[in-house]
C-alpha cells in the first residue's frame, strides 16, 4: 500500500511539470506583457517620464529574457534577478494589477475555492447515490423516469445560466439575495453565528449549481454499472438461497458498482472546478473565479498563470484522493501492479 | 428412388441428384428475415435508431434549428443590430388570434412607451385598441441575402407601422428573437466546425497510439491523461482571452473553435485507440497485415469502417459541450463580441441581476440552448444504440 502510495506521488511529479509549462505557455500567448502595454499605452499618450521606472519593472521581474528562462525563473528553477525567487521558494509572483503580491490578492479566496469544491462532490455523491440506487432497483418506475428525465435537464442547462435563473427566482419570488458570500449587511461586521448562517446559506446555491451535471451524471453512470450487476448469476444465487434484498444488494452488487462510481471522480473534478470558476462570477462569489477572468482581462500574467495553476493542481490533488480511496477499497488495484511483474 | 428392401443385401445404389442444390429449400426466411441479411450495416443502423422515438424527434428539432443557419436572414424578422430607439427593453409581445371575440387571425397589440422617473425605467403599456395584423410571406426590412444578394422577402414581418417582438428587445431596442435566429448561426455552427477539428485531432493521434503502440503509445496517452485532468473552461478562457482584440469577428470566431478543438479531442481519441486496439486482433486485420498491407491502407480500408459509427456517435455526445463552451466564454466577455451574435454574446446582456429582475426576457436564450443541447444528448444515445446494429 504504501509502496503504491509513493509511486503515486512520484508519478504526480513530471505531470506537474508539465502543467507548469503549459499554463505558462497559454499565459504568455498573447503578445507583450502587462508592463509592455503599459509603456505602449504611455508613449501614445505622451507620457515619457514614467517609462523608465516601468522599464526598470520590466528588469526586475525578468520580462526582458527569453520565453524558456522566464518559465524557469518563474518556477524557480533558475536564478532570476534576485536569485532563485520562484514558486518552489514559495514565491508566487507579483500581481501588477492589484500592485501587491499574487499571495496577498488570492490568499483569502483560496480557501473559499477549496471549500466550495469539496462541498460540491459531497453534495454529488450524497445526491447521486441514493438516487442511482434507487433507479437501478426500481427500474421504469414512475420515480425513475423522473429522476432520468431531472437529469437530462440538468445535463442540458448550463450551470451559469442555472445560477442566473436561481438568482433570479430566489430574487422575485422569495425575496432574497443570494449572490455574494454572505448578506450585505453582515459585510465588515465581526464573525457571529448570525454571520456564519448566513454564509451557510449563501453556500447552498452555489454547490447545488455547480454540483447539479456532475450530479446527473453519476446518477447515470451509477444506475448503469449497478443494473449491470444486477442481472448477474451471482445475484439470483444470493437470491435463490433466500438472502434478504437489501443485505444482497449492499454486499454484492453495490461494492461492484461503487468502483467505477469513485473512479469517476477523475472526470468529476474537472468539470466541478471548470463549473466552480463560472458560477463564481455570475453569482459574485469570493472565490479565485472572478480574480482569474479579470487578471485574464488586463494581461495580469503572473497572477493569472497562478491561478491556472492552482486550479489545475487542486484537480491533480483530488484524482490522487480518489486512486487513494480506489486502492483501500479495491485490492485488486492495491495488488494489480504486483501481480503483473 | 427405391425404397424396396431386397432379400439379399446389396450395395445400395449410390444415389446423386443432377438438380441445382437451392440452399433456401432446407431453411425458408421470410420475407422480413430476408431484408434483414441482405441489408447493408448503415441501413440497419438506420432502421434501429428509427426504433428511438425520442432520438428521432431530437433529430428533427435539431434539423429545424439549423434551417436557421442558412435562412437566418428570411425567418428573422429584423437584422439582428437593427436598434429600435422607441422600443428600449420592450417586453414580448403576445400573439393573438381573438380580438374582443372577434376572429382576426394572428395580430399583435400596439405598445406604448412611457418613462418611469421614479424608478429611471421603460414601462410599456399593452394598448388594446391598437391591433396590428402581422403579414406572412411578405415584404419588410431589406437585407443582404447571405451578405451579398439584397432581397426584402420574409417568412413573418410586422404590421406597416407596427412592432413584432415576439420575445422582447434589449437595452439599444434590439428585437431579441430575431437575434436568436442570427444567433444560431454562429452557435451551432461551432459545434460542428469544432468536432471536425477534435474528431480529426482524436482520430490521427488515437490512431497512431492505437496502431503502433510502444512508445507512441505510452507518450500519447501520458498527454490524453495531463489534457483530461486539466479543468476545461479556465484553459479555454486563457487561450481566448490570448486572442488578439484587433481580429475580426470571423477570426475570433475561427480561432474560438479551434480553442474549442483542440481541448476536447482527448476524449476521441481514447475511444479511438481502444476500438482500434480490439479490432487490429480481428482475423481480417491480421490477414491483411499477412498478405502485406500498408498501415496506412489497413487504418483506412479496413479498421475506419468498423468504428465509424461509435465515432459519430461520440461526437454527437459531445458537440453540446462545445456550444456550451462558447455560450460561457462569451457570456464572459472573452468569446465572440458585437456585432457577432451568438446566443452566449446575447446572454452577455444578461450578466447583471438587478437588469434580469427587472426585465426577465433577456434570459430568453437560455430556451435554445437547453433545447439543442438536450437533442443533441438524445441524439447521441440514440445513434450510440444504433451504432451496434448486430448486437
Amino acid at each position: 500500500m504504501i509502496k503504491y502510495l509513493g509511486l503515486r506521488f512520484l508519478g504526480m511529479i513530471p505531470t506537474l511539470l508539465v502543467i507548469s509549462f503549459l499554463t505558462f505557455f497559454i499565459i504568455e500567448l498573447p503578445e507583450g506583457d502587462y508592463i509592455s502595454n503599459q509603456i505602449s499605452m504611455l508613449k501614445a499618450t505622451g507620457e515619457t517620464a514614467s517609462i523608465a521606472k516601468l522599464d526598470f519593472l520590466r528588469r526586475e521581474f525578468a520580462l526582458d529574457r527569453p520565453f524558456l528562462e522566464r518559465y524557469a525563473i518563474w518556477v524557480g528553477l533558475w536564478p532570476g534577478p534576485h536569485g532563485f525567487d520562484g514558486l518552489l521558494q514559495g514565491n508566487w509572483g507579483w500581481s501588477f494589477e492589484f500592485d501587491r503580491p499574487v499571495e496577498e490578492v488570492v490568499g483569502p479566496t483560496l480557501l473559499l475555492t477549496v471549500l466550495i469544491n469539496t462541498a460540491a462532490i459531497l453534495f454529488v455523491y450524497l445526491v447521486s447515490f441514493p438516487i442511482g440506487i434507487y433507479s437501478a432497483t426500481r427500474q421504469y418506475s414512475w420515480g425513475d423516469y423522473g429522476f432520468t428525465l431531472l437529469g437530462y435537464i440538468g445535463l442540458a442547462t448550463p450551470n451559469f445560466l442555472l445560477g442566473l435563473v436561481l438568482m433570479y427566482v430566489a430574487n422575485v419570488w422569495f425575496d432574497l439575495s443570494i449572490g455574494g458570500l454572505m448578506d450585505p449587511k453582515y459585510i465588515g461586521e465581526p464573525w457571529s453565528i448570525d454571520k456564519a448562517l448566513s454564509v451557510l446559506a449563501h453556500m447552498i446555491v452555489p454547490t447545488i449549481v455547480i454540483g447539479t451535471a456532475g450530479t446527473a451524471a453519476m446518477i447515470r453512470r451509477l444506475r448503469a454499472n449497478l443494473l449491470d450487476e444486477l442481472h448477474k448469476q451471482y445475484v439470483v444465487t444470493a437470491r435463490a438461497k433466500g438472502m434478504r434484498e437489501s443485505a444482497l444488494l449492499v454486499k454484492y452488487p453495490l461494492r461492484m458498482a461503487l468502483n467505477p462510481f469513485i473512479a469517476d471522480i477523475g472526470n468529476l473534478i474537472p468539470t466541478l472546478v471548470s463549473g466552480s470558476i463560472i458560477v463564481s462570477v455570475v453569482l459574485n462569489l469570493p472565490t479565485v473565479g472572478p480574480i482569474l477572468l479579470s487578471a485574464l482581462q488586463s494581461q495580469d500574467q503572473f497572477l493569472s498563470a497562478f491561478i491556472l495553476l492552482f486550479v489545475s493542481i487542486l484537480t491533480l490533488i483530488g484524482m490522487l484522493v480518489s486512486d487513494v480511496l480506489l486502492a483501500f477499497l479495491d485490492p485488486r488495484i492495491r495488488l494489480g501492479g504486483r501481480e503483473r511483474k | 428412388m427405391s425404397n424396396e428392401r431386397h432379400e439379399t443385401p446389396q450395395e445400395p445404389e449410390h444415389y446423386v441428384n443432377n438438380d441445382p442444390f437451392d440452399p433456401t429449400s432446407v431453411e425458408r426466411l421470410t420475407e422480413e428475415q430476408e431484408r434483414y441479411f441482405l441489408a447493408s450495416q448503415w441501413k440497419i443502423m438506420w432502421w434501429k435508431f428509427r426504433r428511438h422515438r425520442l432520438a428521432k424527434w431530437s433529430a428533427v428539432i435539431l434539423i429545424l434549428f439549423y434551417l436557421c443557419v442558412p435562412f437566418a436572414e428570411v425567418i428573422a424578422p429584423y437584422k439582428p443590430s437593427q436598434r429600435q430607439s422607441n422600443f428600449l427593453y420592450a417586453p414580448p409581445q403576445a400573439v393573438h388570434l381573438f380580438d374582443g371575440g372577434k376572429w382576426v387571425g394572428p395580430f399583435v397589440y400596439g405598445l406604448k412607451a412611457q418613462v418611469d422617473l421614479a424608478q429611471m425605467r421603460w414601462v410599456y403599456e399593452v394598448d388594446k385598441s391598437e391591433v396590428q395584423p402581422l403579414r406572412f410571406l411578405c415584404k419588410g426590412e431589406p437585407y443582404d441575402f447571405w451578405g451579398f444578394i439584397p432581397a426584402r422577402f420574409h417568412l413573418v414581418c410586422p404590421a406597416k407601422d407596427g412592432t413584432f417582438f415576439l420575445v422582447g428587445t434589449d437595452r439599444l431596442g434590439r428585437d431579441l428573437f430575431s437575434g436568436i435566429i442570427y444567433g444560431a448561426r454562429l452557435s451551432l455552427t461551432i459545434g460542428i466546425i469544432g468536432i471536425i477539428i477534435s474528431m480529426s485531432l482524436g482520430i490521427l493521434l488515437g490512431g497512431l497510439a492505437g496502431y503502433f503502440g510502444g512508445i507512441i503509445d505510452s507518450l500519447i496517452q501520458r498527454v490524453i491523461e495531463i489534457m483530461r485532468s486539466l479543468p476545461e473552461l479556465p484553459l479555454w478562457m486563457a487561450l481566448s482571452a490570448a486572442l488578439p482584440v484587433t481580429w475580426s469577428p470571423v477570426w475570433i470566431y475561427f480561432g474560438l473553435t479551434i480553442i474549442l478543438g483542440l481541448l476536447d479531442w482527448p476524449g476521441l481519441a481514447r475511444a479511438v485507440r481502444s476500438k482500434l486496439l480490439s479490432l487490429r486482433e480481428e482475423e481480417y486485420a491480421q490477414a491483411a497485415v499477412m498478405m502485406g498491407a500498408k498501415p496506412r491502407r489497413i487504418i483506412t480500408k479496413h479498421l475506419l469502417p468498423g468504428f465509424t459509427s461509435h465515432l459519430i456517435a461520440s461526437a454527437s455526445l459531445s458537440i453540446p459541450s462545445m456550444i456550451l463552451g462558447e455560450t460561457a466564454l462569451s457570456f464572459l466577455n472573452l468569446g465572440l463580441r458585437r456585432p457577432a451574435v451568438s446566443w452566449g454574446v446575447l446572454l452577455n446582456e444578461a450578466q447583471n441581476i438587478s437588469v434580469v429582475t427587472i426585465y426577465p426576457w433577456l434570459m430568453a436564450p437560455v430556451i435554445p440552448i437547453i433545447i439543442v443541447v438536450l437533442a443533441f444528448n438524445f441524439l447521441g444515445d440514440g445513434l450510440r444504440d444504433a451504432a451496434d446494429p448486430y448486437k
